[in-house]
């Protein structure tokens, strides 16, 4: 058995992984995780990766969680062109820290606007509090205001002049809140110019299909009730 | 540490004081006795540079050379104690407050691979990481940073990755192996979330909190924190620690430093996630032994006196700012 990679492309670690691996040309049996069923609770997707989140990697009988741990993994095992971990002891600390940063910055501010913004009212049915979007909203404007400011400023790419593994996983966060409707490019031309270069170096046909399933969330039927007690627990902290 | 000390002045020999506090940027950091540059470093760059008074074969040099002398001396002499913020500034220079969990990964790890650096202690208590001058370094505000030259960079675990690769350390570190050096960057990015905010919160609810604003946070709040550590724990324990010695196998690396300075972190507020299992408790002796227990120590001194600390000192925007904290809580 080749490599498999177990993704649900709702979820922006996934399509961070999804389109490097694709780019790449690497060879990958895709195993589809969908989150919305609750099929990451499954005991036979806890042998995969107990901590129950997507994605995951297994190769033969090596299995691996963590989007940026599989993106290395994939880097060093296939050995892809330079720019996308480079060598370099500057350019490679560059990527590091934005890989470091975006955990705790950007991914919380872009799952919370989607969630809240979207599927909470249309997908589960519950109304969010004004207050409670608004403030996470202005949480996401302070961190694309740092992106832009911090890492990307006058590059063309977030780690300096070509594409790497941390504009994939920046620029699929970002596509999180633009699914929900979030205007996030619109009064940010930094950031759109940074969007076209990395849609042309990942290829329009690629970014787009990798989208696709994130881009049409908002026309998901209402969850029925066995799928919201399921889903519930879990995304309750999505609303703080 | 600001403002920058003064140059010394021209003609004088500063090489005769050569104790290792001759630095300037602690000695008004109120933590006396913290490591700067080691003077077998600072010898070592003397050598580098062909420093000397005399002349080849013993002569005394010309007046003309005497002055050439002088002025590389000053300009040598202000790189060896590492003045920050001017040009000469050529060391490594990483900006600390060790009550951070993850300053104190890179302290440890600089420590314990002799790596030489400038301590630059920016007191979180004091509100220090949101002074100009510090902003200047990483608009981010958070410690620790690391500057090198005129690369700065931010983030504990790009700190640390950088580290391993400019000074070569041990392999074990940061393992070689494509599956292990997996297993370490699983664990370095999974933290983030699950180990260290966590932790952090922890401190934060159960000491600084009440300790800064006089009041508790609410009951059903700590329990839901509290909860989450232990879930953390076990799925530390189950998943990542299993039956091993260490996180990657046999041996040591930064993924054991970070996962103990983190759990370490709410001892600060006298709260001990070690108790509920004899694994982990195993596991955090092994981890200390292999860091060496002094050096251990003295990294968490500061964090196990915070309770001693007086916080009517306390920077009046960061008072602000915890208790901005403390609604969001209740």
């Amino acid at each position: 058995m080749g490599l498999e990679l177990y993704l649900d492309l709702i979820s922006q670690p996934c399509r961070a992984v999804y389109i490097f691996a694709k780019k790449n040309g690497i060879p990958f049996e895709l195993r589809t995780v969908e989150l919305l069923k609750g099929q990451h609770h499954s005991d036979a997707f806890a042998q995969v990766n107990p901590l129950k989140k997507v994605p995951a990697l297994k190769d033969g009988d090596f299995t691996l969680a963590e989007s940026v741990a599989i993106l290395l993994y994939l880097c060093r095992k296939y050995e892809v062109p330079d720019h996308w971990y480079p060598q370099d002891l500057q350019a490679r600390a560059r990527v590091d820290e934005y890989l470091a940063w975006q955990h705790t910055a950007l991914r919380n501010s872009c799952t919370r606007a989607m969630w809240q913004k979207m599927m909470f009212p249309v997908f589960l049915g519950e109304q969010v509090p004004p207050e409670t979007l608004a403030s996470t909203l202005a949480e996401l404007e302070r961190c694309l205001q740092l992106l832009e400011d911090k890492f990307l400023k006058d590059q063309d790419f977030l780690a300096g002049p070509h594409i790497s593994v941390a504009d994939l996983v920046a620029i699929t966060e970002l596509m999180h809140p633009v699914s929900a409707g979030c205007q996030v490019f619109k009064s940010r031309p930094k950031l759109a110019a940074w969007r076209q270069r990395v849609e042309a170096a990942v290829g329009k046909d690629l970014f787009q299909e990798a989208h696709a399933v994130v881009m049409k969330a908002k026309d998901l039927p209402p969850a029925d009730s066995a799928i919201k007690e399921k889903l519930k627990p879990s995304v309750q902290v999505l609303l703080q | 540490m600001w403002p920058p000390p003064p140059a010394p002045e021209p003609g004088s020999s500063p090489l005769s004081t050569e104790s290792p506090e001759n630095s300037c940027c602690c000695e008004n950091s109120g933590l006396p006795g913290l490591m700067t540059t080691p003077s077998e470093t600072r010898s070592s760059r003397m050598r580098v540079l062909g420093l000397g008074w005399r002349g080849p074969t013993g002569t005394e040099p010309g007046p003309g050379a005497q002055a050439a002398y002088r002025l590389r001396f000053r300009t040598c002499w202000l790189w060896l104690v590492g003045v920050p913020d001017t040009c000469l500034s050529m060391g490594l220079e990483l900006y600390l407050d060790l009550l951070s969990a993850s300053c104190r990964a890179v302290y440890i790890f600089a420590r314990k691979n002799n790596i030489p650096f400038d301590f630059q202690f920016v007191d979180l208590l004091k509100g220090h990481h949101h002074s100009k001058e510090y902003i200047k370094i990483n608009p981010l505000k958070k410690v620790p940073s690391l500057k090198d030259g005129k690369f700065v960079l931010s983030e504990s675990v790009a700190i640390l990755f950088y580290l391993c690769r400019k000074y070569s350390t041990p392999s074990h570190w940061y393992p070689p192996d494509l599956h292990t050096r997996a297993r370490v960057d699983e664990f370095m990015a999974w933290q983030h979330t699950a180990i260290q905010m966590p932790m952090s919160r922890i401190l934060w609810i159960k000491m600084l909190i009440p300790m800064i604003t006089g009041e508790e946070v609410p009951d059903e709040k700590v329990e839901q924190m509290l909860a989450e550590v232990k879930n953390s724990m076990q799925l530390f324990e189950e998943k990542f620690l299993q039956d091993k010695m260490f996180i990657s196998g046999d041996h040591i690396s930064l993924a054991d430093v970070v996962a103990l300075v983190e759990m370490m972190q709410p001892m600060g507020g006298n709260y001990d996630v070690f108790l509920n299992s004899s694994k982990i408790a195993e596991w955090r002796m092994r981890v200390e032994l292999a860091i060496g227990p002094s050096l251990f120590g003295e990294a968490h001194d500061r964090l196990m006196r915070l309770a001693e600390w007086d916080s009517s000192t306390l920077d009046p925007m960061v008072k602000e700012r915890i208790c901005e904290l403390l609604q969001k809580f209740k």
